[in-house]
């Protein structure tokens, strides 16, 4: 059977974990991990701990997707409107989901340049490079109604909007009434062309990605060197530290994860690598990568002037964004993805809506909450999911429902959970408001100026539900007053927070 | 703390409002206790959070819970910021229900090593077989057929007899702790002032008498572990370290009362509820493997935990347009939560196919119910040998008699008459 938990729902209850052990494990005492494809005999007990999750976090495959939508708008559709979804991951499928749980009975065609069935990305670099999930586990929980076209296998190269149509490598022709651009992103790839073809040399974005490094890792490498101190190439360490496997960390931020949650959290989190025993080098980058006559990577020569034998490089550099196929769309594409409205409705160079045509996902380039201009792309769990569900159900009613939520994310490592409301990294200035760094255990609260825009919590998650809400309301930073945990001597002092500008390491699952 | 009374202003600022005391003392008032839901549905529809003419807030709405129990600056020690002592339950103070991080979150986690994940992962599921047991062995004990008291038979000794194995207390000791436990739940049944004191009098001696017999217990497990709870407690050599003998005195008593007195009102509101359904009942019958969502569904609509009312705010806390003040009392009404419109469509209709499980049943927050693994098994597990068993299950009176307590509330007994006993 198919599971998925939504960790962004997650507050670590472990109500799961109780009800049926062998397929939800706690690592330390709130990082969740669980497997994903779970033998069908266990369906009775999953299906307790799903009921008896008190944050309803948990998909199980063959379940109607309950709306999330509380009253269901009247469809601008009729059964005869043909919807069409290009990219087939998270996005999509909720897209897909969202519209026939609010009552969409007409066709939906959903195109992936992946042959497999739709996957869950956050276990690939986790549980799958364990080896306690296969790589072809963790395929995305769907409902018992979804009845979808499927065109797998094949990409989409074009977007005709005046034609309304999508077109595939395949010669093929997709006509569409809607459409939703979901196609995410791709692992950016090593710079230097001769050095990326190497064998040892890899990155992790697909399934197929992770079962090549599952691969290597079960090999038993010499030393794994992960070029990016992102979420993915922290999880990698982490994964290769719970393997016992020798492992580098090159990172040319000052510590890894200091551009998503500024220098102070990820101070902390630098010393947590190192006390699992990564061999970190932050503020230091790869010159050569040096392979023997076969092509086969064998050392890394770095920019603090080591040279180390290695057998597996892990390239998490951050991501680029799937729009190629759109370059003579007409649709406004840039960097950070197709530019779209609040509403998730693409718009063309003039800034106009293109008819017709929505956005979601890692993809979206949506205008920034704070209404000043620029633009935002999420590369969260939460959002796509968050983003998909609005695009669904504007598309269906021609509706102008905003997506406005506040962003979460969270990543497992090392035994701990790190969880995000807000925007960290919006802030200028950081508090650790509740618990202690010493103890691994605390919540950082964020702010612009005197205004509160994230937190940041390692473990401890359970609190962020305070946060999250006070974000919404535009609460004051710094928080001030008694806490419960306040204590005799705690640190709760106001430090500027900085994260590294120049770096481009953008890289999450 | 104060008692301030300006009659009839209802302040927008505090939310204060004599109607809402009024409405409230509907609620103790005993008379109300079988139906408590349109007393929560007034106090609830006037205002989601209200002050109280003793100073104390109630909260009642959905939302409005969910904000206060995850914000920090609501404590759960009764003493934080107060410079008396007044009206501590003593012995229990160093419980973690009573404490704030990080003493919480240690005292917590050097129980739960012993109780669940991670360290002790798989310890309740392997508790499935001894909990069907033990239903069978009470079920088996039933007349063959006629009428017997349900919580007397069932409802009762199923929850008692698990938590004494998960603890190591001895089964033959169950009249002397049930005294105890007895006389220190009591105080909130108090009618009268005077009446108060001499049960808080008892319950103190209750408290310290259980507290010498759990320690009595627990040195004989010192240097000889015997595989449960407190020999765990007692020898543990945890990152946290051991906890101190106080400290486990007052967990152990949590976890003992806990561990019964809650769980005891689950099953028979379960079973009260499910005769009142008849079809879902047979439904139930049909399909067992519906229960996951039935027992969420009961524990929705009938939690035994009705209300908590330990909370302090450290601050002036504003939800909504209401401001706690600070130093003022919070009292949670979970019940009322599980009935809030704005959240559950319907609120007062038994039906298991709801979308939203998210009940408050077992509470929120950092203090969520650390028993609430084994109290939902134990009700799975009752429910289901109890109804696959007896045929033709009816209520003798409904609404049966309750017990007093209007915070931890259930039937003090629930007369039932079946026609035979299957073989299991």
């Amino acid at each position: 059977m198919r599971i998925a938990v939504d960790m962004t729902k997650c507050q670590s209850y472990a109500q799961c974990a109780f009800l049926a052990p062998d397929v939800f494990r706690f690592e330390g005492d709130e990082a969740l991990v669980y497997d994903p494809d779970p033998a069908e005999q266990l369906r009775a007990r999953v299906t307790q701990s799903a009921a008896a999750c008190p944050v309803q976090a948990i998909r199980i495959d063959g379940e109607r997707r309950r709306s999330v939508t509380k009253a269901v708008r009247p469809s601008a559709l009729t059964e005869t409107d043909r919807v069409v979804v290009v990219g087939a991951s998270l996005a999509g499928v909720t897209a897909a989901e969202t519209l026939r749980s609010d009552g969409f009975t007409g066709p939906i065609t959903l195109i992936g340049d992946e042959k497999d069935e739709p996957y869950d990305r956050p276990p690939l670099s986790k549980q799958v490079l364990l080896g306690t999930a296969s790589a072809s586990g963790t395929r995305l929980p769907q409902a018992s109604d979804l009845n979808v076209e499927w065109r797998l296998g094949v990409a989409a190269t074009g977007l005709d909007v005046d034609a309304r149509a999508v077109l595939l490598a395949d010669g093929a022709r997709v006509p569409y009434d809607r459409v939703l651009i979901a196609t995410g992103t791709r692992a950016r790839p090593w710079p230097v062309a001769d050095e990326a073809a190497l064998d040892g040399v890899l990155t992790l974005r697909t399934a197929e990605d992770a079962a090549r490094l599952r691969a290597r890792l079960a090999a038993g490498p010499r030393r794994v060197l992960i070029v990016g101190g992102g979420f993915t190439g922290s999880e990698i360490a982490s994964a290769c530290r719970r393997l016992d496997l020798p492992v580098t960390l090159v990172d040319r931020g000052p510590a890894p994860l200091a551009r998503a949650l500024g220098d102070t959290v990820a101070g902390v989190l630098a010393e947590v690598q190192r006390e699992h025993g990564v061999d970190l080098r932050s503020r230091v980058t790869v010159s050569k990568l040096h392979s023997d006559a076969n092509q086969v990577v064998t050392a890394a020569t770095l920019s603090d002037g080591t040279t180390l034998d290695v057998d597996v490089v892990v390239v998490a550099i951050g991501a680029l964004r799937n729009t190629e196929w759109l370059r003579e769309s007409g649709l406004s594409v840039g960097p950070l993805g197709v530019d779209c409205d609040e509403t998730c409705r693409a718009l063309d160079s003039d800034g106009t809506v293109v008819d017709g045509v929505f956005v979601a996902g890692d993809v979206a380039a949506f205008p920034h909450p704070s209404g000043d201009g620029r633009r935002l792309s999420v590369e969260h769990w939460g959002n796509a999911l968050g983003q998909a569900t609005v695009a669904a159900g504007n598309m269906r009613t021609d509706g102008h429902a905003c997506h406005a939520e506040v962003p979460v994310f969270w990543s497992n490592q090392f035994g701990h959970v790190i969880k995000s409301v807000g925007m960290p990294e919006a802030a200028d200035s950081v508090v650790i408001a509740q618990g202690s760094t010493e103890k691994r255990s605390f919540v950082a609260v964020y702010g612009v100026g005197d205004r509160m825009v994230g937190a940041t919590a390692l473990d401890q998650v359970k609190w962020l539900e305070h946060y999250r809400r006070r974000i919404a309301d535009g609460a004051e930073f710094p928080p001030t007053g008694r806490t419960v945990d306040d204590l005799p001597g705690s640190d709760r002092v106001v430090r500027p927070h900085s994260t590294p500008a120049n770096s481009d390491e953008r890289s999450t699952l | 703390m104060n008692t301030s009374s300006e009659p009839g202003s209802g302040c927008p600022v505090t939310g204060r409002s004599t109607t809402a005391t009024a409405v409230w003392n509907e609620f103790l008032d005993h008379d109300n206790r079988a139906d408590p839901y349109p007393v929560y549905a007034r106090l609830r529809d006037a205002a989601p959070v209200q002050r109280l003419d003793d100073g104390a807030f109630l909260v009642t709405g959905y939302d409005e819970i969910l904000e206060v129990v995850h914000d920090p600056r609501i404590s759960s020690n009764p003493l934080a910021g107060r410079d008396d002592t007044e009206g501590a339950a003593p012995g229990l103070t160093s419980a973690f229900v009573m404490q704030d991080p990080p003493d919480h979150d240690r005292l917590r986690r050097q129980t739960m090593r012993h109780f669940g994940p991670p360290n002790h992962a798989g310890y309740i599921d392997s508790l499935r077989d001894d909990i069907t047991q033990t239903a069978t062995t009470l079920i088996d004990a039933f007349p063959a057929s006629g009428t017997l008291d349900l919580v007397e038979a069932f409802a009762y000794p199923l929850p008692v007899m698990m938590i004494c194995d998960v603890l190591g207390v001895p089964h033959d000791d169950e009249p002397r702790f049930h005294a105890w436990s007895m006389a220190i739940i009591a105080p909130p049944e108090a009618t009268t002032p005077d009446e108060a004191e001499r049960l808080q009098t008892e319950a103190s001696k209750a408290t310290s008498e259980l507290g010498a017999y759990l320690a009595q217990l627990a040195e004989v497990r010192r240097g000889t572990p015997q595989g449960d709870l407190l020999s765990g407690l007692v020898n543990d050599t945890g990152p946290d370290g051991a906890m101190s003998t106080s400290e486990m005195i007052s967990t152990t008593i949590m976890l003992l009362i806990g561990g019964h007195e809650t769980t005891v009102n689950m099953i028979a509101n379960g079973a009260l509820t499910l005769l009142r359904h008849p079809e879902a009942l047979d439904r139930l019958r049909a399909d067992p493997s519906t229960m996951p969502r039935v027992f969420e569904e009961l524990l929705r609509l009938e939690p035994p935990a009705q209300v908590t009312p330990k909370y302090v705010a450290l601050e002036d806390v504003r939800i909504g347009d209401v401001t706690i003040t600070k130093g003022s009392p919070v009292w949670i009404a979970w019940a009322a939560a599980n009935r809030d419109p704005r959240h559950f469509a319907d609120p007062d209709r038994f039906d298991p196919e709801r979308e939203n499980r998210d009940h408050l049943g077992f509470g929120a927050g950092i203090h969520a119910c650390f028993g609430a693994p084994l109290a939902r098994l134990e009700t799975q597990i009752a429910l289901a040998e109890l109804f696959s068993r007896l045929e033709n299950v009816r209520l003798v009176e409904d609404p049966p008699p309750y017990r007093r307590n209007p915070l931890l509330r259930g039937p003090s007994r629930l007369d039932i008459t079946f026609d035979s006993i299957l073989p299991r």
